[in-house]
């Protein structure tokens, strides 16, 4: 008969709202705070992850350019590569499945009266492979364009919506400084990094149409290598590297005047840095759960002589010490869990605001629940339960007169 | 003689606080005997042993050392949960400072010790409803102590403690913190539980005049008793 002792506890809880509301507060903060920031930070880690798989965990990014420098430092004075480089790799390196050239310059896009400044990329159709990005409207270059260089772009939906309103594109003419160009097809939207890049800002045109137009050499200063899937890309990374010390005749003696940039890397220094933001966040949250357990503990321990005295008067009428314990016991089960679910659901909504704010994902961890809701409940139980059972077994004539 | 034990007989108590020079005999070697049906008052100055007495009686506390029959039991050597049990089905208590739960309305103080007796919930809210009617406070029912005044809050304890229908009711000092007219009310309460229900009633006072309302006046000085008979006659 369990249903006696939860009644008078659920009776109790309401007697003493103020103490059962502060144990309970304190209870909610713990859970709430933990599931909260860890739930938030495990989305960024997500976000980060998700970012980094979109940016190509098997792409490899080869500059000219001394080594040991990231993808967005600048070539130097190291001589570029050319259209033949591309194809030795495209065609020389095992377990290479696309390797295309990818010049880039900032210049603005105009149409009528709108303009946009944003990034033009030299490119050919491997690059719509290396990127995984496929054409959602129009078609991509065809090879007669990219042979010829012909004035034709491919838009990512950034432009699409800045300079045509979200209107359609196809067959429309924009002009590049001096260049008009005929948009044959928009990209796939890629969306916002969790670093606030926007991925969709960019116009593709032909890398021929580039050197001759925009660059007025036939240079390449950027090459991306996406290495086919099971293959590792520390083995193609050096093989690259082996082919291009060839194809530039470079002596043994000599060091690399390229470098080969595995976006692994980019991926493994992200990935520790939201590590270390979550580990942050999720120290802020223990620190929470820590000061709810405080509240709780404080409560508890300020009320014990109300509640010796209580415990004395329950056993002058005739209670048995078991009786006391497990009604005491009880009380502070419900207590918890009712804090418990409050702070569980309370958290989640937090989280959930967060995630929304933020745009990270919204991926609650049940292990995490059950530990910060198990600890809050631990400290209501053990500070509610220990005092009165150290009461309940104290000779009824000095409970009652505990002061 | 009656061939019936009495309620309660002590032979040769002792209680002992602390030990070694700390060593303090609040009971010394004391004989007592106490029918069913009687009101005996005990008082004695203060550190004479009447409120241990009491509570060993009450069963709230053990002899260190002696017999203590209760009901033709040997108390002593009951465990504490057997002690709980003679406190839950023979006695009831009253106390000085009344030892109402705080927050708790008349009604549901007065049902306590019912709780433990396992009576339903529904028969327990009858039963203190009338025990509240006895004391006349009937429509005080929903009231916390805090709303009620201290000669409403010892009959408040006066119901509890005879909501059970015990065989004795023991009151340590239940008129102390309350004025004259007040302490006369709670007085005629007890005298009634005792001449109407035939409850035994345990009471110390250390006022003589509370003391004139029992049959029999048992004097306590240093853990002994001094003397024993007619309060009229005592005093």
């Amino acid at each position: 008969m369990l249903w006696e002792p939860i009644r008078l506890a659920v009776q109790a809880i309401f007697r003493n709202a103020l103490r059962s509301f502060l144990t309970i507060l304190g209870v909610v903060i713990g859970v709430a705070a933990v599931i909260a920031m860890v739930t938030v930070g495990q989305g960024s880690k997500d976000q980060v992850t998700q970012d980094v798989a979109k940016l190509g965990t098997n792409l490899l990014v080869v500059r000219p350019g001394q080594p040991q420098q990231g993808p967005g430092s600048s070539g130097g004075t190291s001589a570029a590569f050319d259209m033949r480089d591309v194809e030795a790799i495209q065609t020389q390196v095992p377990g290479v499945r696309a390797a295309a050239p990818a010049n880039t310059r900032t210049m603005t896009a105009i149409l009528g009266s709108r303009n946009h400044t944003t990034s033009v990329i030299g490119t050919d159709s491997r690059y719509l492979e290396t990127r995984d990005m496929p054409v959602v409207q129009g078609r991509p270059f065809y090879e007669s364009e990219l042979r010829s260089g012909s004035a034709v772009c491919l838009l990512g939906q950034t432009i699409v919506r800045e300079l045509f309103n979200g209107g359609d594109p196809l067959g429309q003419d924009i002009r590049l400084k001096t260049i008009s160009c005929r948009v044959i097809g928009v990209m796939e939207e890629q969306g916002v990094s969790s670093f606030g890049t926007d991925q969709d800002d960019f116009v593709l045109i032909p890398i021929k149409t580039f050197q001759r137009r925009v660059a007025g050499n036939s240079d390449i200063v950027l090459i991306y290598v996406a290495v086919q899937s099971g293959v590792s890309t520390e083995s193609a990374k050096a093989n690259i590297e082996s082919l291009m010390r060839e194809r530039r005749r470079i002596s043994p003696t000599e060091e690399d005047d390229f470098n080969v940039f595995d976006m692994k890397q980019i991926a493994s220094v992200l990935t520790g840095i939201t590590g270390v933001l979550t580990g942050l966040l999720s120290a802020v949250a223990a620190v929470s759960l820590l000061v709810g357990g405080i509240g709780i503990m404080n409560i508890m321990l300020v009320s014990v002589t109300e509640r010796t005295r209580e415990i004395g008067i329950r056993l002058a009428v005739g209670a048995q010490e078991g009786q006391v314990m497990l009604q005491f016991l009880v009380e502070a089960i419900v207590l918890s869990l009712f804090g418990g679910l409050i702070g569980i659901l309370l958290g989640l909504a937090l989280a959930a605001v967060g995630a929304n704010l933020l745009r990270v994902p919204f991926s609650p961890d049940p292990l995490i629940i059950l530990m910060a809701f198990g600890f809050s409940a631990a400290v209501g139980v053990v500070f509610g339960y220990f005092p009165a059972r150290r009461a309940a077994r104290m000779n009824p004539i000095d409970a009652l007169r505990h002061q | 003689m009656s061939p019936e034990p009495a309620l309660i007989q002590l032979s040769g108590i002792s209680r002992v606080y602390g030990s070694g020079d700390a060593e303090v005999r609040a009971l010394d070697g004391v004989d007592m005997e106490i029918a069913a049906g009687e009101f005996v008052a005990i008082m004695g100055p203060s550190g004479s042993g009447k409120s241990t007495a009491m509570n060993i009686l009450g069963c709230l506390d053990a002899p260190t050392q002696g017999a203590y029959q209760f009901m033709g039991v040997e108390v002593g050597g009951l465990s504490r949960d057997q002690r709980a049990l003679i406190r839950r089905n023979y006695i009831g208590f009253v106390f000085q400072g009344y030892n109402l739960l705080a927050r708790t309305s008349a009604l549901d103080n007065v049902e306590l010790p019912l709780i433990y007796k396992g009576i339903a919930r529904a028969e327990r809210r009858a039963l203190a409803l009338d025990a509240l009617a006895k004391v006349g406070l009937q429509d005080r029912a929903h009231h916390d102590p805090s709303e009620l005044s201290g000669g409403q809050q010892q009959r408040v304890a006066i119901a509890r403690a005879i909501v059970g229908q015990p065989a004795v009711i023991m009151a340590d000092e239940p008129t102390g913190n309350l004025d004259t007219a007040r302490s006369r009310e709670i007085m005629e309460l007890l005298t009634a539980f005792n001449v109407e229900d035939g409850m035994t009633i345990v009471m110390v006072t250390h006022e003589p005049d509370m003391a004139e309302y029992a049959h029999r006046l048992i004097h306590f000085i240093d853990g002994r008793i001094a003397s024993d008979g007619d309060p009229k006659q005592v005093n």
